[in-house]
């Protein structure tokens, strides 16, 4: 009976380490998105300014209030617009520019293979 | 005929991507808040600066008069040069002052309040600067205002004579 309880408490102690660092590895994913709006091509993460510091809590505390990712995006993008954010939306502003890399992929593609291929044959 | 349209795909292609990325050259890559839009305020709670209890903004932000949330803090030079600004709009009946004291030190703030005069009815403390994002100011000063619970104006930087009048216009 007295392993089974240390069992628990054992299970119990790595149970809640196991969640915390899940918790900073996700506050950690969060604000490697998250351009830091005063020094430009820095992300929050890496930025120790004073809006970046404040973006940090801000960003933990809404993860302890249980938003999930995407509400935390967009949480900032309601307050600070699309620029917030390293990794664009796709939406009618930005398909372009997702779509683009795959259609000069497919028209590159279909080059290469009529010359190679085809005038091969 | 086949062949000559693949040339043609090439060239408008890279006409468009030229394009693009020479509208792209001439796009700001600083970050530009959007002053323009009319939002509704957000609700928080934060620690009152005079006796630093917890107060809810609905307490503060009520009935149809107009508000004027100003972002400020001790150190920062430009909230001085607004300042004068500030103490003129204090003396319109239809508005009322809540000031936002930004990362600050209380001993400071009051000596700048002091020196320089207090022009605000309220004053929250935000000491983490939490408060100033959930408004979606990323400095100081910043000001804001308000009008049945929506932003109607927002200033960016300090006051300057042109966001005064702006502000002096809406009032009235």
């Amino acid at each position: 009976m007295k392993l089974f309880k240390y069992l628990i408490i054992i299970s119990l102690i790595l149970g809640l380490n196991f969640l915390y660092a899940q918790d900073k590895s996700l506050q950690t994913k969060i604000t490697k998105n998250l351009r830091c709006l005063i020094c430009q091509g820095q992300s929050v993460y890496d930025s120790d300014s004073e809006f970046a510091n404040s973006l940090k809590i801000v960003v933990k505390k809404k993860i302890n209030e249980g938003l999930n990712e995407k509400q935390i995006y967009y949480f900032l993008k309601d307050k600070y617009g699309e620029w917030i954010l390293f990794d664009p939306v796709f939406n009618k502003n930005t398909y372009f520019l997702w779509l683009l890399p795959i259609i000069m992929f497919v028209i590159g593609g279909a080059i290469i293979f009529k010359i190679f291929i085809i005038n091969k044959n | 005929m086949k062949i000559k349209i693949l040339p043609l795909i090439i060239i408008s292609l890279s006409i468009i991507v030229f394009i693009i990325f020479f509208k792209g050259l001439k796009n700001s890559n600083i970050y530009t808040p959007n002053v323009n839009i009319e939002k509704n305020i957000p609700i928080f709670t934060a620690l009152s600066f005079d006796e630093e209890i917890k107060i809810n903004s609905n307490e503060i932000f009520q009935g149809d008069k107009f508000y004027l949330l100003n972002i400020w803090s001790s150190w920062c030079m430009p909230c001085r040069e607004e300042h004068s600004f500030l103490i003129d709009l204090s003396k319109n009946e239809n508005l009322i002052i809540v000031g936002l004291n930004y990362k600050d030190k209380k001993n400071n703030a009051l000596s700048f309040l002091s020196k320089l005069k207090n022009p605000y009815n309220f004053i929250f403390l935000d000491k983490d600067g939490t408060v100033a994002i959930e408004w979606g100011a990323y400095g100081v000063p910043e000001t804001f205002l308000i009008h049945e619970k929506k932003i109607i104006k927002k200033v960016v930087g300090p006051i300057n004579q042109t966001s005064f009048l702006d502000i002096k216009k809406l009032l009235k």
